[in-house]
């Protein structure tokens, strides 16, 4: 991919965010904020590439602590999210 | 252009799915309904990427050895290498990573959010210069490597700028951290000329950024990182505890751009779709914050409100003006005979841990056939939607909470308006007093019902804006002096 195919992703991936978070409801506001913080993890991509690569230890060092940290946020990020998500409920009609 | 190894089409598609996932997961966010699917979608989204990731990097012991080209998936894929001790290592530091993370998602209490959320930051934040740190080191695994051995140029400002903000996101975290969990004062730390260091900084940063271009030296690379450590702690410690939502929802931005410039480094569209996503997501929230407050996001940055001065002339102010005191069995009895009460819930209210004693209240209440509401200001607690939670916590049904602009308009109607740990978003002197500095935040209109009941420690603190609260004055008006768990407690006792 060529520099302005990748900038022109990018751009619009902004303008995807503007609209979509807009449309989030204030009481989601922290669950918002920690999922955000989950799917921001994904730069576990450039730690397990880091971590795989042969030809230095101390980029592959570095990789595998990048890993245990993203990962901290993959499963702790999701996990807190599910937990908070959990516990909107509506009104019990009866 | 880069002389970048030819991806696979497969795996460029199957980042993109992944990025998909991740915009349903935050679209998911529109309703609570919605959301916890969109929790699996984020899920799904995530379990793809690193799938993706493993098996298109997975360890090549022996790369190139008959690998000549994408022309053979197994080949490409090393899937004949997952045995190896790398792969082993890497499944380990996964799941090293998600114990710690699962056992803390579980054990966390919901009080603690904000400062759970900051710690996750500055996880991103120091991932991010890990990845920065090792793309320098083996740019060539990495694909950024150009014939001689030299870092593309191009990549050199991605990453420069990529390890500046995630190392800005990872220190300034850490100080969001511990003035969120009490382990450093929440009061701003002023040091003289800071803005000036602040600057002076940033700018240095910015132009390292620009020689390392040129440079590729490594103590070009290390210094930048050195200093973004320190401007993000410079960036923090001016800035007070009630200012933290706005800091929180910011260093959620910064660790989206962080993870959106390794994309660009990397050339990986599910980071940068991701990154962008978080940027503006954290960008939104602060914008809203600031509304809240009537502030602009500059002032916020700049630090210093809410100091120990103005603080202390608005206590004095205070002593010397009548106010009513009323127990907790006047409060049971104004609100048994209410039709409507409505429920502002504050930080203070976070602090006692008192949602659980709140709600039970408010069962009480509509035992007797009153009618309970929540009103929640933006930018009550420490974090966007920290009341929220912490009602849905203590079981309160979402359609019972409000927001500020959907429940003014009622406080004319209310019988009781029940003021609990809030204290600066309630104040009148914000729509009618230009001298005061919290003029022109939008607050909620609790004066406008029957009977204000403010739940309050003392007569003697003020609120975090450091000004005297109207309120506490007004016929209308009656303190309840006390904790508030205790304090809602004993109204719930006072019911039967």
């Amino acid at each position: 991919m060529d520099f302005i195919t990748i900038l022109s992703i990018f751009v619009l991936a902004v303008f995807v965010g503007y609209f979509v978070v807009w449309s989030v409801t204030p009481a989601l506001h922290t669950p918002l904020m920690s999922v955000t913080n989950a799917i921001s993890s994904v730069i576990v991509v450039g730690a397990l590439i880091a971590a795989a690569a042969a030809g230095s230890t101390g980029s592959k060092w570095l990789g595998l602590a990048a890993v245990v940290m993203a990962s901290i946020n993959i499963f702790g990020g999701f996990a807190v999210t599910a937990r908070m998500l959990a516990m909107y409920k509506k009104k019990e009609r009866r | 252009m880069h002389e970048v190894a030819q991806t696979p089409a497969w795996v460029m598609l199957a980042y993109l799915f992944a990025g998909v996932c991740f915009i349903l997961a935050l679209r998911g966010l529109s309703s609570p309904e919605s959301s916890r699917r969109g929790n699996w979608l984020g899920i799904l989204g995530m379990i793809v990427a690193v799938a993706t990731t493993l098996i298109h990097h997975a360890p090549r012991p022996y790369e190139t050895a008959g690998c000549d080209s994408a022309a053979s998936f197994l080949c490409t894929s090393g899937l004949v290498n997952f045995a190896s001790a790398e792969f082993a290592e890497i499944l380990a530091a996964l799941a090293a990573g998600a114990v710690i993370g699962i056992v803390t998602a579980r054990r966390i209490a919901m009080t603690a959010m904000p400062q759970l959320v900051a710690a996750f930051h500055s996880l991103v934040g120091l991932a991010a210069v890990c990845v920065g740190a090792a793309a320098y080191l083996n740019p060539a695994a990495f694909g950024i490597a150009e014939a001689g051995g030299l870092i593309h140029p191009g990549s050199r400002v991605e990453m420069g700028l990529g390890v500046a903000i995630g190392a800005i996101t990872f220190s300034g975290s850490v100080i969001a951290f511990l003035k969120l969990n009490g382990n450093m004062s929440g009061r701003p730390i002023l040091l003289p000329l800071r803005h000036l260091i602040n600057l002076g900084t940033l700018v240095a940063i910015l132009a390292l950024v620009g020689y390392f271009v040129t440079d590729q030296s490594p103590w070009v690379f290390w210094t930048i990182a050195l200093l973004s450590f320190a401007i993000g702690f410079l960036l923090i410690i001016p800035i007070g505890g009630a200012d933290m939502p706005v800091v929180v929802s910011m260093l959620n931005s910064y660790s989206g751009w962080a993870a959106a410039a390794m994309g660009f480094t990397l050339q990986n569209s599910a980071m940068i779709i991701t990154g962008a996503l978080v940027g503006s997501s954290g960008a939104i929230l602060s914008y809203i914050m600031c509304r809240a407050m009537n502030r602009n996001f500059i002032s916020v940055i700049a630090g210093g409100f809410g100091g120990g001065d103005a603080a202390a002339s608005g206590a004095a102010a205070a002593s010397d003006r009548p106010w009513k005191r009323g127990s907790a069995e006047d409060a049971a009895f104004l609100m048994k005979q209410a039709e409507l009460v409505v429920i502002v819930p504050g930080y203070g209210m976070a602090v006692a841990q008192a949602q659980h004693a709140v709600r039970e209240m408010a069962d009480q209440l509509k035992q007797e056939g009153v009618t309970v509401k929540y009103a929640i200001h933006p930018v009550a607690g420490r974090m966007p939607g920290h009341m929220n939670v912490l009602l849905a916590e203590a079981n309160v049904p979402y359609d019972e909470v409000f927001e500020l602009e959907d429940i003014n308009a009622e406080f004319s109607r209310a019988d009781v308006a029940f003021v609990i740990g809030a204290n600066d978003v309630t104040n009148p002197a914000a729509k009618t007093d230009r001298s005061s500095p919290i003029y022109g935040m939008p607050v909620l209109d609790v004066e406008k019902a029957k009977t204000v009941l403010f739940v309050k420690r003392s007569m003697g603190g003020v609120g975090y804006a450091g000004v005297d609260n109207d309120l506490f004055y007004r016929d209308n008006t009656m303190m309840l002096l006390g904790d508030a768990k205790k304090m809602a407690e004993e109204i719930v006792k006072a019911m039967d």
